[in-house]
């Protein structure tokens, strides 16, 4: 495939892993968080770990929009979709998601009318098709998303469409970044920016972790040579004591972002005051609802929902895991309370998250020289 | 961190925990059927290994192969059964009548076993329209004899509008097991290779694009067809050194790997970079977020072969016509036991696991 082979070049590749081998200091131990879940996708599918040397160890963070969807939002959705005129539709990899008392797919298989859908626009289409019907949309997602479900309201708005409402659990990534820098036990010596999301934002956003945290973040593609140079990028700061926001994917990021979706975002939603991540807890001004001009189309306001918090068990530690304090196996459910089956927590949860890939492949892992080990 | 010994100490007790859980037999606990469970992954794995097998426990079931094994005075024989539902009933390359003759044909035919008669039963909805049945007839009748078998029994039921989409279609086959080889999904051994009889992903990648929801447009056919001619060509070439051949249908090549690698207790390594993948289905899976690997074949067997007679076996593969890109992709290992491993074409190696459920596009 033109313009993507080019970017999986394993000779290249090689070449900056030898680059990053040159980089790192032999005595230090390097912990880098990839923000973003496409890149978690992307390192796990190529196996990015291995061409890394043992000082350098990645860390997943929070940046997989549907694994941070908290169960209570799950129990909304299927709540509504529970109303014999509604037809509720989601993104693909939200279907596998487990609320309280099971997922959409659960859902579907006990009588809801639940589709999979691969855009908003898709949504819409549905609800034109079936003006008897009333469509939901759930909409999830980060900056990535959020302008692609403000464009399809618009629409729905310009087009008097009556039968169409979302449900929305936009998300944004700055505040969830802030809280775990927060954290007065934090262990990352860098951060992986999101490719995706900084096509909207920009990189601007991000200038604060150098100046206000001290941490070097640089934005990345999700091709493998994007990631591995981004590393390399990292490691050149650390190694030349700089500190600051750069920019791997320039051939798509622009600094300032995409003022066009900026602008449809700020017409179409407003902040939340607080929003619960999975596994994270509530953080303030952390997502978006539906503006007071687009009430009309906000499913929470039409139908009752239970609205319940179902908190996360006490024993869930995704924060610490996801801080990079401690080890999958050390959290106190982990392979207990807490497996893929039954999954409590962000990490585990998404197949690539550090808990579920600990617990279908730990014994491997295990098998391969274990960073965890020079740390110790 | 803490101290080092405490820690580890509990590592190797949480991992003991895990290997306990992972060794026990799937127990089907779900309170209702879902989507998941028919798509060839975990939840199928655990309605058939924790529901059915043990309810129909025999030697023959208990090995899971495509086809069950009957004896009738010293004549050993194949048994297999499957039932097609697909939507649309026409697609790029084929059609349910086709599917429906050629999957048993070749169950048989990768259990190692000559096809020789397959039953055919029909459930039709009400309202289905006559010329869309004739015409999935006249294609049964066609692929049936291309592939050498008769039709020798059926059925048919007519269920209310609603009730079926269109129509299903279930397909019993027995055929003669062939003396040549003794073939079982436990039978791989350290140092066998792996090979792939032409391209993946192309059945699987024509039914989701001819669904149109996806809005693309490329011209890939399904790969449907009778594998006997391809079996037959193996069990030639390779004889008592083929230890198992599989047809890579739902959940692809990646399942079959796993199942393979969890019957023989050994693991499997693949090289990324020498599975064959047609452009045009690595273009559609990649805007998709699927791995081809895990994408359904209609027309590609896996087999697995002992080291001294694979290269004769690849090259008499290559013979066959539609198997020109059959590869060698991988080898089997002792480490790690049950596991499918792959050299990524990046040069980083990853695990190969068994899907939860359907490959669902992603988002992120």
């Amino acid at each position: 495939m033109k313009f993507v082979d080019e970017f999986r070049d394993p000779e290249l590749g090689a070449a900056v892993s030898a680059e990053i081998l040159a980089a790192v200091d032999p005595g230090r131990h390097y912990k880098l968080m990839e923000v973003c879940g496409g890149h978690t996708h992307s390192i796990y599918k190529y196996g990015i770990d291995d061409l890394l040397p043992d000082q350098v160890e990645l860390v997943h963070g929070p940046g997989c929009p549907v694994c941070v969807i908290p169960m209570g939002r799950v129990d909304d959705g299927i709540a509504i979709a529970q109303n014999s005129e509604v037809i509720l539709t989601c993104f693909g990899d939200m279907m596998r998601i487990p609320g309280s008392n099971g997922t959409f797919t659960d859902a579907k298989a006990a009588g809801a009318d639940v589709r999979m859908v691969y855009s908003p626009l898709d949504a819409l289409r549905i609800a034109k098709q079936n003006p008897d019907r009333v469509v939901v949309f759930f909409a999830i997602g980060f900056e990535t998303t959020a302008p692609s479900t403000a464009l399809t309201l618009r629409r729905a708005k310009a087009e008097g469409v009556e039968n169409f409402l979302c449900i929305c659990n936009h998300v944004t990534i700055v505040p969830p970044l802030r809280a775990l820098l927060e954290s007065p036990d934090l262990r990352l010596d860098g951060f992986i920016g999101p490719g995706h999301v900084s096509t909207i934002v920009g990189v601007r956003p991000f200038e604060f972790i150098p100046a206000d945290y001290g941490r070097p973040l640089v934005t990345a593609g999700f091709e493998p040579l994007d990631i591995l140079y981004a590393i390399q990028m990292i490691l050149a700061q650390l190694a030349e004591g700089r500190c600051e926001v750069e920019n791997q994917y320039k051939r798509v990021v622009p600094y300032e972002g995409n003022q066009a979706a900026l602008e449809v975002l700020s017409e179409v939603f407003e902040l939340r005051p607080h929003f619960e991540w999975r596994g994270l807890g509530f953080i303030s001004q952390s997502a978006l609802r539906l503006s007071d001009a687009y009430a009309d189309f906000d499913a929470e306001l039409r139908y009752s929902v239970p609205n319940v918090r179902v908190a996360d068990p006490k024993a869930c530690q995704c924060g610490e895991v996801l801080k990079g304090v401690i080890k999958p196996w050390e959290c106190k459910v982990f392979g207990t309370a807490c497996t893929p089956e039954h999954a409590i927590g962000t990490c585990m949860v998404s197949p690539e998250g550090a808990c579920a890939a600990y617990y279908n492949y730990g014994r491997y892992a295990r098998e391969r020289p274990q960073a965890a080990e020079t740390l110790a | 961190m803490s101290s080092a010994p405490v820690t580890s100490d509990r590592e190797q007790r949480i991992l003991g925990i895990i290997e306990t859980a992972r060794a026990k037999r799937p127990r089907f606990k779900d309170a209702r059927v879902t989507m998941a469970h028919g798509a060839g992954g975990k939840a199928t794995q655990t309605l058939i290994e924790g529901l059915l097998a043990p309810a129909f426990s025999s030697p023959s079931l208990d090995e899971l192969a495509d086809a069950g094994t009957v004896t009738v005075d010293g004549l050993g024989l194949a048994l297999t059964t499957d039932t097609f539902v697909v939507r649309p009933l026409r697609f790029p390359g084929g059609s349910i009548g086709e599917l429906a003759v050629n999957g048993t044909v070749n169950d048989l035919a990768v259990s190692g076993a000559r096809p020789l008669a397959i039953s055919l039963a029909l459930i039709l909805e009400e309202g289905l329209d006559a010329g869309v049945l004739r015409a999935e007839v006249e294609a049964i009748a066609a692929t049936a004899a291309a592939a050498g078998v008769e039709v020798v029994t059926g059925d048919t039921k007519v269920v209310e509008r609603d009730h079926a989409d269109q129509m299903y279609v279930c397909t019993s086959g027995i055929g003669q097991r062939d003396p040549r080889a003794t073939l079982s999904p436990g039978a791989l051994r350290p140092g066998d290779r792996v090979l792939v009889s032409n391209t993946i992903g192309e059945h699987g990648t024509a039914i989701m694009l001819a669904r149109g929801e996806l809005g693309l447009e490329a011209e890939i056919e399904s790969d449907t067809r009778s594998l006997w001619p391809v079996a037959d060509a193996l069990l030639e070439s390779a004889g008592d050194d083929l230890r198992t051949m599989r047809d890579a249908t739902r959940g692809g090549v990646a399942t079959v790997l796993n199942e393979l690698a969890r019957a023989s207790g050994v693991g499997i390594e693949v090289r990324e970079s020498e599975v064959p993948v047609l452009p045009e289905v690595a273009g559609a899976c990649e805007l998709l977020g699927i791995d081809p690997m895990y994408v359904a074949n209609e027309g590609v067997l896996v087999a697995c072969v002992a080291p001294e007679a694979a290269d004769a076996a690849l090259a008499a593969l290559r013979a066959q016509p539609g198997c020109e890109r059959a590869a060698d992709i991988g080898e089997v290992g002792e480490e790690p036991p049950g596991m499918v491993l792959v050299s990524t074409t990046f040069g980083g190696r990853r695990v190969m696991d068994l899907l939860a459920g359907d490959p669902l596009p992603r988002i992120c």
